[in-house]
């Protein structure tokens, strides 16, 4: 093939190898020179697993010219999010606390990629567990939006979205407690889906906030984004909260048009903190669904406003447990001048985790503290009830909600990394979906006046991710809206 | 002077019966054997890994809770308890806390005894065991085994109704026999199956308020428990005569000092931060679950010793020795029934003098007795009828569990037959009698206790063939005439 493979969205390279028009070697070379040129910039990756990944693609090649039928995603290279564990390869979750830790177990997630004869390329950047919006709390250094290099790509999957973002991977794999991989979707002008909780399996993905984690794909396009999906979505008896549910189709039709679809636009996601560009670029998306076809009604989400302080109640508080077990005993990071146990706790969790990590791990140890669990813990529980509530009533009435996925386009490195809460605020959007466990993705949607893009977030009941990534389909398709960095918005190369 | 009594709770941990451990498929059966060699990484506490609860360690707790008349929650809840220590992985143990499985039961000590209310029933994981040498090497700081880490556990907690170290025991014994019969649990204490903590305080007798309790740790026998709880109150009490306050506190018992010693006191105390377990689902009370668990459930040992003193004659002790194991209970009710009626207790000799014997020899359990429960029936019936000496029974016993032969045959084979033949016998008797002139003028005196001899010289002339019972009768008419 004649073509930049590196152009090609995973659809049309997995037909490309499966048919025989390029070898899943060339495939791997071309996105290996891809980083080569582009990651000494943007730093996306923290591992490259250069050789392994070559030998995986080698392997789809030969199984090719014996006649063996290829998977889904055959020769599709595809960046892993580092809190995502591969057997044999360092898994750090950007952590001091687990710098040189190797996998002992491949994640589910993982498993059924390679199942489907994908290619791991490596291990992507991410704020320290997770935690944070802006991939800045990495420890292993900052990770640059390749659209303007001197702001954040998004957090805490910022790794992931600047890597497909800047064509360096096909696809890749991040996950979502509050927004992480919607909101670096946004900031990249890439397509992010945050499944319904339970639709992936977490086995293997490091646990933050177990009863808000989801793993999801980011993707060029739409439809690249569904065959991911559909890839490593499906029930796993190796995680209990996994929901008894087929795994979704690999093809999802796009629909001509969107007559009969009743999307909700929620008042509580237009107001004020929204920046007026995004507000435009939204309305502006809203009108294209409309033209498809779709009827718009304003539905209300009254109780969006407690979304944020009930977050950062219940995700610390199971980070708090959920982070204990680094202790310097089994794996990870040691203090080897401790000399009492107290001391092996301390000094290696005082000088394994980060700011962030510290002061998450800090407000769940208080919030689930004798004494404080009802006013706290116990309360945050009730009002995400009524969160829940609130869309259960919303989808009475609509289809689809749709609405800004972040309030800004991607800021500015250091913009608020000294103002938490500034921070939080980033996530305000996103955040009621995880709490209410439904399913929800970015897809880009525009650029701002100074060329940054923007992300529509579309949100549906729990396991209806057909039709959301239908209507994100046909959004796309009208819209021509697949663009990368630097050149003009395009339809994807099919 | 006033007088104290003691009021004691008991936290039993049982080990549950399972092949593997609660949240993952390692294998249970890690006691003894090399460190480490029952671990992968949902019990090692891999970043990423889950918890997915084990069905069996929930049918095995579910038949201890029903055994132990308790209610059956619909809904429990797993809950997160945390504290760091480095035998727990995860830094905290995946318990039930608010929402434990069951509540409400009770345990009868004995026949027409006392009654002890069990407050509540929950499933947990065990943690896994720090080593601070190897055999006789020692070691620079600890090391740990995770082979435990993760084994299921049941915890019951009774209420605060006994009263005596023996009450104690009593508990411990039943709960120990109960859970072994419905085969929740092994309860090999050696093995750390069956550990208890026990809550002990004192109050004047008659007093209606609790005093402040201490819960004693670290007590692994029966006997342990007894001693401890014991010489707690004697504590206690000295405290309180002294016109001291007893204090809220964990003590450990040294058993080779005979004492407790404080470990730590209620302000020492974890905050363990419980809260629901997000990784697991609730836990549902499945109905046909719980109903087939019900019609599966066996006669509980009380019962079965009141059935088998009434309907078939055993003594209590014999009912009390058969009954201690189910599956020995089992044996000789199979025995019994395949034994002529009024045989029952002949039965129950032979399996609690021979039988036990070649099993604690072999160190077998009684369903690995190389003897069909049958044929011990057989061999009663043999006794019974008079085929067979005791003498010989034993004989046969011993063949039979060499040969696994039917008794019948090998009495036969062997020409054990007790001889009855009133001609043979009295030619026996002649020549006792004729050998042995002081017995047989001493008996005629009315020394009664001389006919032993006698028939013990019978006895011998017949090889022990010779019907002892009948052979007494002709040695009387022989000396009379």
């Amino acid at each position: 093939m004649s073509e930049d493979l590196t152009r090609l969205s995973a659809v049309r390279l997995a037909r490309a190898v499966r048919d025989g028009e390029a070898s899943a070697e060339d495939v791997v070379r071309a996105h290996l020179r891809r980083i080569e040129d582009k990651d000494p910039q943007i730093k996306a990756f923290l591992t490259l697993t250069a050789d392994a990944a070559l030998s995986q693609a080698r392997a789809v090649d030969e199984k090719r010219r014996r006649g063996a039928t290829l998977g889904a995603l055959a020769g599709v290279p595809v960046a892993i999010k580092d809190n995502i564990q591969v057997a044999g390869v360092e898994t750090t979750c950007a952590s001091r606390m687990l710098k040189g830790h190797v996998a002992a177990y491949d994640a589910t997630c993982v498993a059924r990629l390679k199942a489907a004869d994908a290619v791991l390329l490596g291990k992507t950047n991410l704020d320290e567990f997770a935690m944070g919006s802006s991939t800045e709390n990495s420890a292993f250094g900052r990770t640059a939006n390749p659209w303007d290099l001197s702001r954040v790509p998004g957090g805490s999957s910022g790794g992931s979205a600047a890597a497909v973002a800047a064509r360096m991977a096909p696809l890749a794999l991040g996950s979502d407690t509050g927004g992480s991989i919607r909101q670096p979707a946004a900031f990249c002008g890439v397509v992010g889906l945050k499944p319904t909780y339970g639709r992936v399996s977490r086995y293997g993905l490091v646990a933050f906030a177990s009863s808000l984690d989801q793993v999801g794909p980011f993707a060029g396009t739409v439809e690249d984004a569904a065959l991911a999906f559909s890839v490593v979505a499906g029930h796993d008896p190796m995680d209990a909260t996994s929901a008894r549910r087929p795994a979704p189709p690999a093809r999802i039709p796009v629909p001509a048009d969107l007559k009969g679809v009743r999307v909700g636009l929620p008042r509580e996601y237009f107001v004020e903190g929204l920046d007026p560009e995004v507000e435009r670029a939204i309305r502006s998306a809203v009108e294209t669904l409309k033209s498809l076809g779709a009827t718009i009604k304003e539905v209300g989400l009254p109780h969006t406003k407690h979304a944020i302080s009930t977050y950062y109640i219940i995700a610390p508080s199971e980070a708090s447990a959920n982070l204990a077990r680094f202790d310097g005993v089994r794996y990870g990071f040691v203090d080897r001048g401790a000399k009492t146990l107290e001391e092996v706790y301390e000094f290696t969790r005082g000088a394994g985790f980060g700011p962030e990590v510290k002061r998450r791990i800090m407000l769940g140890t208080y919030a689930l503290s004798s004494g404080y669990y009802d006013a706290y813990y116990a309360k945050a529980q009730r009002a995400r009830t009524l969160i829940a509530r609130d869309f259960r009533d919303a989808f009475a009435e609509v289809d689809l909600i749709a609405g800004p996925t972040a309030p800004t386009a991607a800021f500015r490195f250091g913009e608020k990394t000294d103002d938490p809460v500034a921070m939080y605020l980033s996530d305000v959007f996103t955040i009621p979906s995880n709490l209410a466990g439904n399913a929800s993705l970015s897809v880009p949607c525009g650029l701002t006046a100074g060329g940054l893009p923007l992300g529509l977030q579309l949100i549906a009941d729990a396991f209806q991710e057909e039709r959301l990534l239908a209507v994100a389909g046909a959004f796309e398709a009208a819209r021509a809206c697949l663009f990368w960095p630097g050149e003009s918005p395009g339809n994807p190369s099919k | 002077m006033t007088k104290y009594e003691m009021v004691v709770g008991l936290e039993v941990h049982c080990q549950l019966a399972t092949r593997t451990k609660l949240f993952c498929g390692c294998g249970t059966d890690g006691y003894g054997e090399t460190p480490n060699s029952r671990i992968c990484p949902v019990c090692t506490a891999q970043p990423g890994s889950l918890p997915v609860l084990n069905a069996k360690a929930v049918e095995l707790a579910f038949r201890a809770a029903l055994a132990l008349e308790c209610r059956l929650n619909p809904v429990s809840v797993f809950a997160r308890k945390n504290y760091f220590y480095p035998d727990l992985p995860k830094a905290y143990q995946i318990s039930q806390y608010d929402k434990p499985f069951s509540e409400h039961g009770r345990l009868r000590l004995s026949e027409g005894g006392k009654t002890v209310g069990i407050t509540r029933i929950h499933l947990e994981e065990d943690a896994g065991k720090l080593l601070h040498d190897l055999g006789a090497l020692k070691i620079d700081g600890s090391l740990v085994d995770l082979n435990r880490a993760g084994v299921p556990l049941i915890e019951i907690v009774s209420e605060p109704d006994i009263r005596t170290g023996d009450e104690a025991h009593a508990y411990l014994a039943a709960l120990k026999e109960v859970l072994q019969y419905v085969g929740a649990s092994r309860c090999d204490m050696e093995k750390g199956e069956m550990r208890c903590d026990a809550n002990v305080s004192v109050r004047p007798e008659g007093a209606q308020r609790f005093g402040t309790r201490a819960e004693i740790k670290n007590l692994n026998s029966f006997k342990n428990v007894k001693d401890a709880i014991d010489h707690e109150f004697h504590r206690q009490v000295a405290v309180v005569e002294s016109g001291g306050r007893v204090v809220q506190e964990t003590r450990l018992w040294d058993a080779a000092k005979g004492e407790t010693r404080s470990m730590r006191s209620k302000e020492d105390a974890h905050d363990y931060r419980y809260f629901p377990d997000p990784d697991l689902p609730p836990l549902v009370a499945d109905e046909s679950l719980v109903a087939r668990l019900k019609a599966e459930m066996p006669e509980l040992p009380a019962a079965r010793r009141a059935r088998l003193t009434a309907q078939l004659g055993l003594t209590a002790y014999d009912a009390e020795v058969l009954t201690g194991d189910r599956a020995l209970a089992d044996f000789f009710e199979t025995a019994a029934a395949a034994a002529p009626k009024g045989a029952a207790k002949t039965v129950a000799n032979l399996l609690s003098t021979e039988m036990l014997a070649r099993l604690n020899a072999e160190s077998l359990p009684p369903s690995q007795a190389p003897i069909a429960p049958e044929h011990l029936g057989r061999l009663a019936g043999l006794v019974v009828a008079g085929t067979l000496s005791s003498k010989g029974a034993k004989d046969v016993f011993a063949r039979m569990w060499q040969t696994r032969k039917d008794p019948v045959e090998l009495v036969s084979e062997l020409g054990l037959a007790q001889v009855s033949d009133d001609g043979a016998l009295r030619e026996w008797v002649r020549q006792a009698v004729a050998s042995n002139p002081k017995a047989a003028a001493d008996l005629k005196g009315g020394k009664d206790a001389a006919i032993g001899s006698l028939v013990g010289a019978v006895m011998k002339l017949s090889g022990g063939k010779a019907n002892p019972a009948a052979v007494r009768g002709l040695i009387k008419e022989a000396v009379q005439s």
